[in-house]
């Protein structure tokens, strides 16, 4: 344990804050699901070229080509995140497909598709789960046949966010009906104005559209979409599965919340007494607290294992059950916090800031259940961290 | 920077462990309980050749002169066998009291004796945490009189007793006249709490006031949740074991998806402890301002998740986790214990709070 950065590090934080202060009227706010706008792209732009953004994707393929830092990407995220400043763009382009690329497309590929990406110029959507493939992702049913030159794909996909703004969607698709399940998959690229393509917004328990189903109906796609070789695409997408699942528990985002939550209970009175005078109100936030930084360290833990190879298999695996379970604990927090004000879901006199909770606490529980639920969680966490069984297959009636 | 132990403290651990593995095992624990020394001084001699009770204690006084860490390292062993054996008190607690001031008398006259493993020193602090109406020492014509209850590591007759007195940590040796040391029986056997009765007892002020037992409960606290910490972790890695063996339906146990979850949340709220308690025992030697913080939440947080790998723990093993026969149970207890020594976790979330300047 050596907490204290070196000096290589310090003036690393100056150059972060001396670029903030003096670039940061040109920062846009974060906006999502919304396509950047001419000001974010330039923005986006700025942070690539000083190594804000795409820091460590090597420069042939537009990125920034610098070193593996761990402890220079965090620096760079608190430095902005104290300033209130936006990081670089954060979509499932830039978190899950270009890792998938660098590690596993062709050349072409990487040229193709890596600095339009990073730049924000080609936004991606993501599309794996299907009506009856939840859970159970490797069961999924969307067909590709060849044709000549191309696929022709038919099926349906759901969950997926941001389709309706995208250009590409990354995609599984069942090129092998005969193979065992999780060797029939292939992972295409696909041009979401390709005919055949319909998006259907998906109405979420938010009153919001925060998802949507995608149809596919004899989609052409060509050939050479495919990212690595045909039946492989379940290996393919497993090696962005573990971006997503570390995206998901992010402790930054419960360590912002949590001091939101101390700002409004020092703000907010009841029958004239601040709600941080409340002894009841303080011991909830102080369990609450423990978790935050139980979470913040676990990966302090995990950026100096990657740094130094170190196996921290079981550290790993709960970031993504903590995580969810733990903002969406802080965001109930608040709303009761907030008591009947806490309902408040829409334009009011008496609005003390809960529809932002609100639209929290029932958003979270779809992370809790989405990108591999909170029960596949725990198969995992039992299975390949702690070495126990998978449950057996169910013998089925009749046929014994 | 560097988040991770390093490799002189995993070797640290893991000697530990080994010395543990090789002399601790349930029938010896069984047996302690039932009155049986053997095991207890058996394990002290070992604890003294490795040079353990001088782990905090500086090199001119005769100890190793290492930091918190590396005794929350081996506390967090010690859980994990529930050694009966003075650590948080003795080793841990009592050269923190005696070395806040650098170069006073009695540090220069108790420290060698307690590296060496010459004598032991007992810890009770509850008084400047919890008073209670029947128990606290007042002054008595330049003497003390009065009662110091759930004293630490009391049991292999202590050399010196090291308590409050309203704001100042005292000394008292237990050669002077007027002192009786007797056990107090709680829940867990493994590791003895005492009271110390004093009647016109020669005292000496430990030099530092209230910043000195400020520090010394801040250590215990970390120390104690080291120690929920290595408990827990053994009862969940004995439930995993104990789920892979036993069969019912024709499966083992721990095939079935409700076990597994209940292992697997287990595991899920433990992980993170690891890198709480590194920090907070980090904090101790290295980020003053955070210390006292970090020592509250260390200590209530590992206090609930302890609290209840106890109990989910015990419920794996069916109703052998509730029968003697296995003897989960002492580590059941022994993080019962924890939970309540030097403040429990209500009580120090609400420090949390005050020190967070959200209380007054």
């Amino acid at each position: 344990m050596d907490l204290n950065a070196g000096p290589e590090y310090k003036s690393f934080r100056e150059e972060v804050i001396a670029f903030l202060k003096k670039n940061s009227h040109m920062a846009g706010k974060a906006r999502t699901p919304v396509r950047p706008n001419q000001e974010e792209l330039e923005w986006q732009k700025k942070l690539i070229e000083n190594g804000y953004a795409a820091r460590t994707i090597p420069s042939e393929y537009g990125g920034f080509g610098g070193d593996s830092d761990v402890l220079k990407s965090r620096i760079i995220a608190e430095e902005f995140s104290q300033s209130s400043i936006p990081m670089g763009m954060a979509n499932q382009g830039i978190s899950m497909l270009v890792p998938t690329l660098l590690e596993l497309g062709t050349d072409e590929q990487k040229k193709s598709w890596i600095s339009k990406t990073i730049n924000g110029e080609v936004i991606w959507c993501q599309g794996y789960s299907e009506p009856g493939s939840g859970s159970d992702l490797a069961s999924l049913q969307t067909k590709a046949i060849v044709d000549g030159d191309d696929f022709i794909i038919n099926g349906q996909k759901i969950w997926t966010s941001g389709a309706q703004i995208s250009d590409m969607m990354f995609c599984l698709v069942r090129t092998e009906p005969d193979a065992p399940k999780h060797k029939g998959i292939s992972y295409l690229l696909i041009d979401m104005k390709t005919p055949g393509i319909e998006v259907r917004p998906l109405m979420t328990m938010t009153g919001h559209a925060e998802f949507n189903e995608v149809f596919f109906t004899d989609v052409r796609v060509p050939k050479s979409q495919i990212v690595g070789k045909r039946g492989e695409g379940w290996y393919v997408a497993n090696a962005t599965l573990t971006h997503e699942r570390g995206m998901l528990g992010d402790p930054n985002q419960s360590a912002t919340r949590l001091k939101e939550i101390i700002d409004l209970m020092q703000e907010e009175t009841v029958n004239g007494e601040r709600l941080i005078d409340n002894p009841v109100y303080l011991d909830r936030l102080m369990r609450l607290q423990a978790r935050v930084l139980s979470m913040s360290f676990n990966s302090l833990r995990l950026l100096t294992a990657s740094h130094k190879k170190l196996d921290v298999k079981m550290a790993k695996l709960i970031v993504k059950l903590n995580g969810c379970q733990l903002n969406h604990d802080l965001a109930g927090f608040a709303i009761d916090l907030l008591g009947e004000l806490g309902t408040i879901y829409g334009r009011s006199n008496h609005d003390h800031g809960s529809g932002k909770w609100q639209w929290k606490y029932m958003f979270d529980l779809g992370l809790i259940i989405g990108g591999g639920t909170a029960q596949i969680q725990k198969n995992i966490i039992s299975e390949a961290g702690l070495g126990m069984p998978r449950e057996p297959k169910p013998i089925i009636e009749g046929k014994k | 920077m560097e988040f991770a132990l390093s490799e002189e403290q995993e070797i640290l651990s893991e000697s530990v462990r080994k010395m543990l593995e090789d002399n601790i095992n349930i029938d010896l624990l069984r047996n302690h309980s039932k009155g049986d020394d053997g095991i207890r001084e058996n394990i002290r001699q070992l604890v003294i050749e490795m040079g353990l009770p001088g782990i905090l204690i500086p090199e001119e006084y005769g100890g190793s002169g290492l930091g918190v860490l590396e005794a929350a390292l081996i506390a967090e062993e010690f859980g994990r066998y529930a050694v009966p054996t003075p650590w948080i008190g003795n080793s841990v607690m009592a050269p923190t009291a005696l070395l806040y001031e650098k170069g006073n008398f009695l540090s220069e006259k108790w420290l060698p004796l307690i590296a060496s493993g010459e004598i032991t020193a007992c810890v009770s602090l509850t008084e400047a945490i919890g008073k209670r109406s029947n128990a606290g020492l007042k002054l008595d014509d330049s003497k003390v009189s009065g009662t110091a209850i759930f004293g630490l590591d009391g049991e292999l007759n202590p050399r010196i007793i090291i308590t409050v007195l309203d704001d100042n940590l005292i000394l008292i040796d237990t050669e002077n006249p007027g002192v009786t040391i007797s056990e107090i029986p709680t829940i867990d056997s493994t590791r003895p709490v005492v009271e110390v009765v004093c009647e016109g007892v020669d005292f000496e002020i430990i030099p530092g006031g209230k910043d000195a037992i400020k520090k010394t409960i801040g250590v215990g606290r970390v120390l104690l949740a080291a120690d929920i910490l290595g408990a827990s972790l053994n009862m969940i890695s004995n439930a995993v074991e104990y789920s892979l063996e036993r069969k019912q339906f024709n499966r083992v146990i721990g095939s079935f998806q409700a076990v597994k979850h209940m292992c697997a949340e287990m595991a899920a709220d433990i992980e993170p402890c690891k890198s709480l308690l590194w920090y907070a025992a980090y904090a101790q030697d290295h980020i003053k301002e955070e210390a006292d913080l970090l020592s509250c939440h260390v200590k209530a947080h590992l206090s609930e998740v302890g609290h209840d790998t106890a109990r989910v723990s015990t419920q794996v093993f069916g109703g052998m986790g509730f029968t003697d026969l296995l003897g989960m149970h002492y580590w059941f207890k022994r993080i019962g214990l924890s939970r309540q020594m030097l403040g429990g976790p209500e009580k120090v979330r609400q420090e949390a709070a005050i020190l967070q300047g959200f209380l007054s």
